[in-house]
Order: structure tokens, then sequence, then C-alpha cells
């Protein structure tokens, strides 16, 4: 069964259609590569998906519930959680507490204080910034930044993870380095949905690809199927 | 248990001076003079201003102007009912009307971000004063009233008490989850929403607390007044004096916007007692060379000189 399902979901700014009509389905524990070019509504089918923006229609599924109405932090409480494209860290505050935040307001409810700061403390090290507990996460580069995000996004104890774009910016050591936690992530059981422009990160990280262009969903595989697809190809290079 | 220890030590000591201050300062009345009960009393008032509207409007980055209105509802509280209710009541009832109010207005708004929600809280102020007036008049047919006389002593004491609970609360806020949520909610709000926080309820739920002090301080001021009318009570100072006080001592530190709205309120005794003439003149004054110099507040100020003589610290690690 899917564990997170969109159908029909339509999304317009103004008069121009940025996600048109497009269906989409994650299996559980599946990684789903989301690719296309700029501007083809990538990140906002994210949005859509994680009620940052409401949909004009369509629904979404996740785990079998409707949840298209609901509000960001009810969402999250389900067993969702994302990154930012252009990251969102708290800045003037401590890199853990960044982390200590997801564990508190995620979908553990009730979490005591210790339990939280032990929580944070075990995915800083699981996304690598052990050393950088208590810098603030501003001081911060781009790439661990980024790496913040997931670790705090991990601290909701999502079932399902949006990324987006968390390799963009990053050289080719933190590409393989970033590539290795998508795939330690999911070997925790947690069902990723991914943003990225890095091809080689997404054709070997991914089990399944889907291609957006203009807002439509133009196509869909393995990696190896969208690789050859002509119109995939068409799309990213011209005829 | 090194923790535990740890923290022993760190909340003892200042635990014990506290305590020490709490009991001098409640003795106070049966000592001190007159004047001094009077001015205390004025100092805590602001105080509690101050440290409400840093309670929500400092994590939280949005500027609240107000203050005035929960303040204004206070003291109207205590005109209306002062008569007919014991004072503890009075005071209870004073503060959970200004967190009613503060709950129907930050329900509507605090969706209104930056500018917009200053000026909405601005224009909140004029609306809530000229309605007031506007009924006195026609329906009453005094624009005034009268409120119930208390003995300076006991306005004192209420006022220390409140004082102590503002700052209790605004303490255990900061140090608690939800003061680190209301700093996340300041800093990037949508990535606060999408980790969990229910932004709206976080910000309306502070809102009405801190109205809730205001208001309580509000009731207990307006019986050293005695006569009161709408201008007096919903005086736009109410709303702005704090933000400057909290501004002047470092909305970081609840210990920074203590020491400004006590240093403030000093400065302003002093001048309006010495120079009537100046004393906006010399009170602007005193506002742009902090501005210009204390950019962080005294509290900041001293963070920075403790930075470099210890040479450590974790001001910038």
């Amino acid at each position: 069964m899917s564990i997170l399902e969109g159908q029909g979901v339509t999304k317009y700014f103004g008069g121009l259609a940025a996600v048109s009509n497009v269906d989409f389905h994650v299996d559980q524990g599946e990684i789903v590569g989301l690719i296309g070019p700029n501007g083809a509504g990538k990140t906002t089918l994210f949005g859509l998906i994680s009620a940052a923006v409401i949909p004009n229609s369509g629904t979404i599924r996740f785990k079998g519930e409707n949840i298209t109405s609901l509000k960001p932090h009810q969402i999250c409480k389900k067993g969702l959680a994302r990154t930012f494209q252009s990251v969102k860290v708290f800045s003037d505050m401590s890199v853990l507490n960044n982390v200590t935040l997801g564990a508190h307001f995620g979908r553990l409810q009730r979490v005591s204080e210790a339990r939280a700061t032990d929580e944070a403390a075990r995915l800083l090290e699981f996304v690598g910034l052990t050393g950088k507990a208590k810098v603030q996460a501003k001081d911060l580069t781009l790439a661990n930044q980024k790496l913040l995000e997931v670790a705090r996004a991990l601290a909701t104890k999502p079932e399902v993870l949006l990324l987006d774009e968390i390799m963009a910016g990053l050289n080719s050591t933190e590409i393989t380095q970033a590539m290795e936690l998508v795939s330690k992530i999911r070997a925790q059981g947690i069902t990723i949905f991914m943003i990225e422009h890095v091809m080689k990160a997404i054709m070997s990280v991914c089990d399944r690809i889907m291609v957006l262009d203009h807002g439509k969903k133009i196509a869909e595989g393995t990696p190896q199927e969208v690789a050859t697809s002509k119109t995939v190809v068409e799309v990213y290079l011209g005829e | 248990m090194n923790w535990r220890s740890l923290a022993l030590k760190s909340f003892l000591l200042p635990g014990v001076v506290l305590l020490i201050v709490l009991i001098i300062m409640a003795a106070l009345p049966s000592f001190g003079s007159k004047y001094s009960i009077i001015f205390l009393s004025t100092i805590f008032m602001y105080i509690v201003l101050t440290t409400g509207w840093v309670m929500f409007s400092g994590p939280t980055r949005q500027i609240s102007l107000a203050t005035a209105v929960f303040f204004g509802i206070g003291i109207y509280v205590a005109a209306i009912l002062g008569m007919h209710l014991p004072l503890v009541v009075m005071v209870l009832v004073s503060g959970l009307i200004s967190s009613v109010m503060a709950l129907m207005v930050g329900g509507l708004t605090l969706r209104l971000k930056g500018v917009y929600f200053t000026i909405f809280t601005f224009g909140l102020l004029e609306l809530i004063k000229n309605l007031i007036n506007w009924y006195e008049v026609t329906f009453t047919g005094t624009r005034g009233r009268f409120v119930v006389v208390v003995n300076n002593n006991t306005i004192y004491l209420y006022m220390l008490a409140i004082t102590g609970l503002t700052l209790l609360t605004a303490f255990l806020i900061r140090r608690s989850k939800y003061g680190l949520a209301l700093q996340s909610i300041g800093e990037q709000e949508e990535a606060a929403a999408h980790i969990g926080i229910n932004v709206t309820v976080m910000k309306v739920s502070i809102f009405a607390i801190s109205a809730f002090f205001m208001g309580a301080a509000g009731a207990v001021m307006a019986t050293r007044w005695t006569y009161i009318d709408p201008f007096m009570a919903f005086n736009m100072n109410y709303s702005f004096t704090p933000v400057l006080m909290a501004i002047f001592g470092g909305v970081g530190q609840l210990g920074g916007v203590v020491i400004g709205a006590i240093i403030f309120a000093y400065l302003e005794q002093i001048l309006i007692t010495q120079y009537p003439y100046y004393y906006m003149l010399l009170f602007g004054l005193v506002m742009v060379i902090s501005m210009l110099f204390l950019p962080n507040g005294l509290a900041g100020m001293v963070q920075k000189w403790r930075a470099r003589t210890v040479g450590g610290g974790n001001v910038h690690s």
C-alpha cells in the first residue's frame, strides 16, 4: 500500500499552474526522487504535501487518511517531516536546541527534557554534527545547515521524510556523504521522497524517479527507465 | 549526579539572595519612607509592563503596542468593580479580562506580520480609548470615574507580589521548551510549524499570559490615582515606555529587562522633578545615546565586557 499518495493535485499561482493535475504515490520503505527543470513545480509539490501551500484541487493521502485540509504542525505530528530548499534553521539558537525542539514538538508527546536532549545528541551524531552541538546554527556552513535540517526533521520521528535539495551547493565529498546519509535514513525504516538536481546522486540512491515539467508529471519509472526516456531527455537537453 | 550538583550550585545561591531581597522588600512598609513606598510601586509597575512586553515580543519579534490596552482594561475594571469586590478578587478579575481581550485580539490578528501587527495594536489602543470615551460621555454623562481608595502600603505589597509572579512566570517560560518554541517562531515561523509547533496557539497563549499581568498591574495602580478617565487609562506612553525600557536594558535577558525598567523609571523621576522643562529633551538624548552605543542594551554590554575580560564565555563560540 502507498504510504503517501496524491490524486489530481493542482495549484495555481495567479494564472500559472505551478502544479497541474499531478498523481503520485510513494510506497513504504521506498526512496523516490523528484526531478525536473527549474520552475517545474517540485518545491511547490512538497509545499502542497506538507500543507505549507493549500491546493486548488486534488487530494493528498497519508497512510490512507486524507490530510489535504490539515495544518503544517498537524501534518508533522502525523509523521511527515520535511527540509527546506532555502535553509530555515533557527539561526540564533544552538545546533543542539534546533534538534531538541523537533523532539519536543514532533510526533512524540510529553518528552522529558533529558530524553529530548539525548535524542537530539544521538541525531547530531547520526548526521555527523556531533562536535557542533553548542555552536549557533548561523555559524555553520551551508552544507552543515542542511544536515542540521535533516537532523531536526528526523527528531520529529517521521515515517516519511521530504528532502528538498539537500545536496545543492555541496562539493563532491559532501555529496557522497549525503548519499550515504540518505541510505542510512532509509535503513531506519523511514520512507524518503527527495528533490535533487545532482543526477549522480539521484540515479544511484533512488528506487524510483518522477519527472515534473511545467507543473505536469511527464515521466516516472526506475532510474534506468527515466534516464533513457525520450521525453525526459528532450526536456532536459532540448530536442 | 554532576548535573545535579551543578544545578544546585547555580540555583541555590541566586535563590537564597532573591529570597532575602524579597523578604526585605516585603518588610519595607514597616520601616521605609512614604516616598520610597510610592516610588517603588511605580518601578514595580514598569517592571511588570516591560517584562510582560518582553514575554511576548522578545522571542516572537512581533512588536506589540497593546500594552496600554491591557493595562487600561485593568484600570477600568478596577474603576467599575472596585467598590463591589474585595481587592484580591478585583485584581484577578482585571487580569482575566485583559487575558480574554488578548485572546480575542491575538486570535484575530497574530496572523498579521511585522509592521502590520504593530500598527494594528496601536490602532486598537486608540479605538478602545475613544470607544470608552464615547460611551462615558453618551451614557454616563461624565468622562471620568472615581476608583476605590487603597492605602499606599497595600498597593506596594500587591505590586510587589505581581512583579514577583510576572518575573517567575517569565523565567519559567524562558527555561521551558515553550520558551525555545517561541524563539523558533520568531526566527523561522514556517520551519517552526513544520516541526510540529502550533504557531498560532503558542503566540496567542503567551500574548494572553502577558496581558494577565498587565491587567492586574493596571487594577492596582488605578487605586492609587483615585480618579481616572479614558485618556489617562489608555495613555500611549504605557505602550511605548516598556518598549524603550526593554531595549535599553536588553531584551535578551530578564535581568537586563528589570535593570532597564528600574534605571528608566528612576531617570524619569529625577528628570521630571529636577528639570521639568528639559525632561523630554534629556530623556530623548539618553535614548539616542543608548541606541547608538548599546545596541543590545545594558545586558548586551555586560555580556560583551565579560567575554572580553574572562576571555571565554559562549557569546561567539
